[in-house]
């Protein structure tokens, strides 16, 4: 046990030392960014080889450039987030959302889980008061804080856009966040083309409106469609109709057809079911 | 001078008679429809072109035939099962699918598949993007009117399918990655059966290379047609073969670390400097000659070991966010999952190659002729599912 914890721990150094030299060519990134943009990068945050930044919606534009002039000639994509917390479905709450502590059954994943939530905890985080404890205040009350993710956010909407080096081989997300109540943002298509298509499409799931898009209409709907499929509050019809069965597919069969499954068949699922209902 | 009031009128009068002249000769704009089923479009892609004559003055591409919502119901389902929804999204190469949403997935719980689960998964993601790749050759030729290699094509995929559904139970839709390693291990005599099928695509490639590349008339019909300058590209976003083909030496199997196999491996990142449909499709045909070697020497290398790391029974991904691409057989792909600590993503973006590689064609179809949309729609190499998602 000592052994492979010892191993473990040589594991996770290693790893460290990999990203520290990862994460030193962001931080050169970063700083560059810094340096264009000056007090417009309002949140920013650096992990597993990853950058991300933050800036207020009127700097949209700016930063695409900024981003633009240094190296990131590569478009990934733009879209949004909708931090509202979701409950899609009831009833998903119950089945899906296993309380290992509360579950004697459940002990060994409770360990783990219990674990897997201490190392989140103890990673070093920059905006950790913006991330986690955000978390937790909105899994614990419903009208609290919403959790904003990394690198921070104030807001219910934000829009997000991933930038691409090819030659530096690095990337960075930026983020912004929107007005709840007129998500409004400068498009960016004539700085980085392929945003003319990702901004339509956000357009559609989530609302935002992009000031000066040339042509601002449906790309996967249809045009009459009313509503923005993927904000949090847009209902999924086929939830509302026939609730989502959980981890084990518990529906039932047509009575004709179920008289005619054999008797091994239905023990494995009763034992399924019970499996799953604990 | 003052103009006299007779220059004034033959001044109108010769104004109003080349009017007259430009109006006769001027064609009406024609509008073309391609699609939504055309067999270029390889699916339900539509293609409005406004022709002058036999130029295009505008085009505008209609997608969304297909589309899924999968961002949505993402949202409504747990870690295991959306593999199976990925899976759908190119159909042509389900595997490679799975595998950066797992990473993704495996990169927040800060877990790693043991090293034969990475070379396993390597090794299906380049037979993947073997079977994906054949077929583009051979569809290639036969949207050029070359009816031949498509159906080389389809009988030596056929042989690559065979192999993975060997390993995953699915010619299509395999479903066989798991969050820390895999479903099964390989199957007795697999490797060998995998070799003999890796020599017979190596002998498609040369005969695919002499029946179409130099052909007259493939050249013709590829040379020079649906030229996208480098900046234009990346500026659209275009990944893979589509911008290897403009010149930019850029693949994320080489260009990050990822814990799969690909950094272990010899092996060469093929471009071409013109950007045109020829060089799509010659740099596709090197890759899958490449991606074939590669197959081999992983087969040779495969390490002994467990193909499943220790994970919870249920699976709940801490809180965070990751975003994880990896070079898929027609691009970039990759997946932006926002955990809240569920069993389920709070948020997926999927960004799939085809819909930033498709979402150049307004540009570059811009005043080419009626024959070479076909030409360019073919050699962009498009998956309907993976534009409408």
């Amino acid at each position: 046990m000592s052994s492979a914890d010892t191993e473990e721990q040589q594991d996770q150094t290693a790893v460290e030392a990999d990203g520290a030299a990862a994460n030193a060519a962001r931080q050169q990134l970063l700083d560059e960014l810094k340096a264009a943009l000056g007090d417009a990068v309002v949140g920013e945050h650096i992990q597993g080889g990853d950058l991300w930044i933050r800036v207020p919606a009127s700097e949209w534009r700016r930063t695409a450039e900024a981003c633009k002039s240094t190296g990131l000639d590569y478009f990934d994509f733009l879209s949004g987030l909708d931090w509202m917390p979701s409950a899609p479905n009831p009833e998903d709450a119950e089945t899906l959302s296993v309380e290992p502590e509360a579950d004697a059954d459940e002990a060994p994943d409770a360990e783990e889980a219990a674990e897997a939530e201490a190392e989140h905890e103890a990673e070093p985080q920059p905006s950790e008061a913006g991330t986690v404890a955000a978390y937790e205040t909105a899994e614990g009350e419903p009208d609290g804080g919403w959790a904003t993710g990394v690198a921070g956010g104030e807001t219910r909407f934000q829009v997000f856009a991933r930038f691409h080096s090819p030659r530096r081989k690095l990337g960075v997300t930026v983020k912004a966040d929107l007005d709840d109540e007129a998500p409004t943002v400068a498009s960016i298509h004539d700085i980085y083309f392929g945003a003319e298509w990702h901004e339509r499409e956000t357009w559609e799931m989530y609302g935002f409106v992009f000031e000066g898009h040339p042509d601002l209409r449906h790309i996967y709907l249809p045009g009459e469609f009313e509503g923005f499929p993927l904000r949090k509050d847009f209902p999924l019809l086929a939830r509302e109709v026939k609730p989502w069965p959980g981890i084990v597919d518990v529906e039932d069969l047509p009575a004709a057809e179920e008289a005619r499954q054999d008797a091994a068949i239905n023990a494995a699922q009763e034992g399924a079911e019970t499996e799953g209902g604990s | 001078m003052a103009v006299t009031d007779q220059q004034r009128r033959a001044y109108v009068a010769s104004q109003a008679a080349d009017a007259r002249v430009n109006v006769e000769l001027q064609t009406e704009d024609m509008i073309l429809n391609i699609g939504p089923q055309h067999p270029a479009t390889h699916g339900t892609l539509r293609v409005v072109a406004n022709l002058d004559g036999e130029q295009v003055v505008w085009a505008d591409v209609v997608c969304g035939y297909m589309h899924r919502g999968y961002e949505k119901l993402t949202e409504v389902r747990t870690y295991p099962q959306i593999t199976t929804l990925v899976n759908r999204i190119d159909w042509l190469s389900s595997f490679a699918n799975e595998v950066p949403f797992i990473l993704a997935a495996e990169k927040l719980m800060e877990i790693e598949a043991p090293p034969r689960a990475q070379y396993i998964r390597t090794i299906l993601f380049e037979l993947a993007r073997i079977a994906n790749i054949t077929l583009f050759i051979g569809t290639m030729g036969a949207d050029l009117g070359a009816i031949t290699p498509v159906f080389y094509a389809f009988r030596d995929r056929e042989r690559v399918l065979n192999q993975i559904e060997a390993v995953t139970g699915g010619r299509f839709h395999p479903n066989f990655d798991r969050i820390g390693g895999l479903k099964d291990d390989l199957p007795r005599g697999w490797i060998d059966e995998t070799k003999a099928v890796m020599n017979r695509v190596r002998e498609f490639c040369d005969e695919l290379e002499e029946l179409l590349m130099g052909n007259e008339i493939f050249q013709a019909r590829t040379r020079g047609i649906g030229v996208i300058p480098a900046e234009v590209g990346l500026s659209y976003g275009l990944s893979g073969a589509n911008i290897r083909a403009s010149g930019i030496d850029w693949d994320l199997r080489r260009d990050q670390d990822l814990p799969l196999a690909w950094k272990d491996l010899d092996w060469k990142v093929w471009t071409h400097p013109d950007g045109d449909s020829f060089a799509r499709f010659w740099v596709r045909l090197q890759e899958t000659r490449e991606a074939s070697k590669m197959v081999d020497q992983m087969l040779d290398g495969l390490p002994a070991g467990s193909i499943q790391a220790k994970v919870p029974r249920i699976i709940k991904v801490p809180a965070g966010e990751a975003w994880v691409h990896t070079e898929n057989p027609l691009g970039e792909m990759g997946y932006y999952i926002v955990s809240q600590g569920g069993l389920g993503p709070f948020r997926c973006k999927i960004r799939s190659a085809s819909f930033n590689n498709v979402s150049v064609l307004p540009w570059v179809l811009r005043g080419t002729y009626v024959p070479d949309i076909i030409t360019i729609l073919a050699s962009l190499y498009f998956i309907l599912g993976d534009i409408d998602r």
